[in-house]
């Protein structure tokens, strides 16, 4: 099946910044594909070219197949949804929804019919003769996509849309977005320098790093499977240590950090003596009050309670070890542990399976 | 607390009060009076119509005052036309310091009285003068070319004048308008006319409506650009004026035709509000 939207090579230079640099990716139909990446990593370059406001410095732009890059902004069959949304405040809802269609010559009737179409579909009918300013930040969010998908585009393109709303709110339009994609099934192009929008509603998710892809895949591959350092600190918390491998076994290695935290480890291509960065979730640590209930786990420590970190069900405990060395293990929050204070003595485990390691330099 | 709150408010408020009052409230009930009286002999006058009716009937005078009128319209319209551009460019496409620059530039021929700049227009234009040298030289007259005294080099005079009060409202509506909004418009297939039309123009209305006030009025009173540059048949009304309060001396009837005049900016400036559909408040608010 061909892609929908296919980006080959694509580079794009501003003087002697390289903000893109050699980017591939295609995204299949109907699929929700988000790119990730900390500001000014050149995510926003790469949607700028797809919507035509920017020309790449090389590479090419394939919309079903055609490429695109002769054709401007307002002939593509993209659309996009600005992350102030940019509806137009001189119109009413109805007009915002009709704009597209004004322009491409249709007839009021059937405007009128499109449009009263579109507003039933976002859940706001009646809302037509309002004013944008009338709307509500959720409602102003449903309205732009309505905006873009009565036209009917290949592809949507959302540039951070839900940056400017509240964290509630934020939560809620997540579950929205990905319940509008399903049913209008058309394929949106999601950019965000939030990792949980772009978990939560993608099904693939490209993170992208000083102008590059470090690592396209589901959440799951990225979260659980890193392919490098970056990844494996950007998704998610992690502790990290830097260290040397002392031996290799498959697959897995032993190592010691800096500070002489012996453990064992997950990581390919790792030669003995190499140093290596090693990463932990604290999730993946499990906390407990006797060593026996962690016999199962390759990597053992005791240590005692230096802070606890409420947030919650992200709730986080540092733990400092004989070495000296403070880790973060989240405190599960089934009521085993809720009488753990400042200076207890504690187990933490965990297993050569969590425990991520790269090579470093 | 409250007290010294309206205190406060009160001497706020004195320097607004004494200006409207004694330089425009007063000085105008003064005139209206003067307008409505007829000099019967040394020092004795009556209460009467006649200087409007003089100014009503008499063709010239009718005839100076709608013309006023309608090349101030159009010297507005002019300086719309050629004040949009150049204020979009300086707005949205222009970036930092080009920005600065080409605002300065709109602003340094303010830096000169208004005289002097007309009589730089008056060294270009004469017969003597650059453009008319420059087109003998190029072969494209043969003889020198006289391009003062009429009505196209007065508009030109005063489009010039009037430019700066049309560009600033315009670069800061302008300025107003999130370049996304722009961008939208194209990305949901709006061609540049469209665009223009749907989505610039309506958000820059208070700016084209605040300016196109400001330049008319500036037009309408203008006494200077008509006198220097306008020719014999290019009278205009405030040279009108001039003449019965200074050279006739008749205060009677140059109050006469002030009074015509403010109405006729008041009623132009009303219907050019009705007709873009917006309030006063909503413009200069």
């Amino acid at each position: 099946m061909t892609p929908d939207l296919e980006c080959v090579g694509l580079v794009k230079r501003f003087g002697d910044t390289t903000a893109v640099d050699n980017v591939s990716f295609s995204v299949p139909p109907g699929s929700f594909f988000s790119i990730l990446g900390p500001s000014g990593c050149g995510k926003t370059t790469i949607m700028r070219m797809i919507a035509g406001f920017l020309d790449p410095t090389s590479g090419d732009i394939r919309i079903k197949g055609g490429s695109v890059l002769d054709t401007p902004p307002n002939k593509r069959p993209v659309n996009m949804v600005f992350q102030h949304l940019a509806l137009f405040p001189m119109m009413t809802i109805a007009e915002n929804i009709g704009y597209g269609l004004r322009r491409r010559g249709m007839g009021k009737a059937e405007i009128a019919r499109k449009v009263d179409e579109a507003l039933d579909r976002i859940g706001l009918p009646g809302i037509g003769a309002r004013k944008v300013d009338e709307l509500s930040g959720g409602q102003k969010q449903r309205v732009a996509i309505a905006r873009c998908m009565v036209l009917e585009p290949d592809v949507l393109l959302l540039d951070e849309p839900l940056g400017a709303l509240d964290l509630k709110l934020r939560e809620h339009m997540k579950v929205e977005l990905k319940a509008l994609q399903a049913a209008f099934d058309t394929t949106f192009v999601y950019i965000t320098h939030d990792q949980s929008e772009a978990l939560v509603m993608s099904d693939q998710i490209a993170v992208m790093n000083a102008g590059r892809f470090e690592q396209v895949g589901t959440g799951q591959d990225l979260y659980y499977r890193p392919d490098t350092p970056f990844v494996a600190g950007f998704i998610g918390e992690s502790n990290r240590w830097k260290g040397r491998i002392e031996a290799v076994d498959g697959g897995q290695v032993q190592l010691r950090t800096e500070s002489g935290l012996a453990m064992r480890a997950t990581g390919a291509g790792l030669a003995q003596g190499a140093r290596a960065e090693i990463f932990v979730r604290p999730e993946s640590i499990r906390l407990a009050s006797s060593e026996d209930a962690l016999s199962g786990f390759d990597n053992r420590l005791q240590g005692t309670v230096t802070s606890l970190l409420f947030n919650g069900a992200a709730s986080r405990v540092l733990v400092e070890d004989d070495v000296g060395e403070t880790l973060e293990v989240t405190l599960p929050q089934s009521g085993e542990f809720s009488a753990l204070k400042r200076g207890d003595a504690v187990h933490i485990g965990w297993g050569a399976g969590q425990a991520t390691c790269f090579g470093a330099g | 607390m409250r007290s010294q709150s309206r205190i406060a408010f009160y001497l706020l408020l004195t320097p607004l009060v004494l200006w409207l009052g004694l330089l425009i409230v007063i000085p105008h009930i003064d005139m209206l009076l003067i307008s409505l009286r007829e000099r019967i002999s040394f020092g004795v006058y009556d209460r009467s119509l006649l200087q409007y009716e003089k100014a009503l009937t008499e063709p010239l005078y009718l005839r100076t005052f709608a013309r006023t009128a309608v090349m101030s319209i159009l010297a507005t319209a002019i300086t719309l036309i050629i004040a949009f551009p150049v204020a979009y460019y300086i707005a949205k496409m222009a970036k930092g310091r080009l920005q600065q620059v080409l605002f300065l530039l709109c602003l340094i021929p303010f830096y000169v009285s208004e005289l002097v700049r007309t009589f730089g227009w008056m060294i270009l234009l004469r017969e003597t003068g650059i453009v008319s040298n420059l087109l003998q030289w190029t072969g494209l007259a043969d003889q020198p070319v006289e391009l003062l005294y009429t009505d196209a080099t007065m508009m030109v005079g005063l489009v010039y004048t009037s430019m700066l009060f049309m560009v600033v409202p315009l670069v800061t509506t302008l300025e107003s308008l999130d370049d996304s909004v722009i961008e939208a418009g194209y990305d949901l297939g709006g061609n540049g006319f469209s665009v223009l039309r749907e989505i610039i123009i309506p958000h820059a209305m208070p700016g084209i409506v605040s300016g196109c006030i400001v330049v008319f009025m500036l037009s309408l009173g203008n006494y200077l650009t008509p006198t220097m540059l306008g020719g014999k048949d290019s009278l205009w009304f405030t040279e009108m004026i001039y003449n019965q309060f200074i050279v006739r001396s008749n205060w009677e009837l140059g109050a006469a035709f002030g009074f015509m005049l403010l109405v006729l900016s008041s009623v132009i400036v009303w219907g050019m509000l009705a007709l873009t559909g917006r309030t006063l408040k909503e413009t200069m608010g």
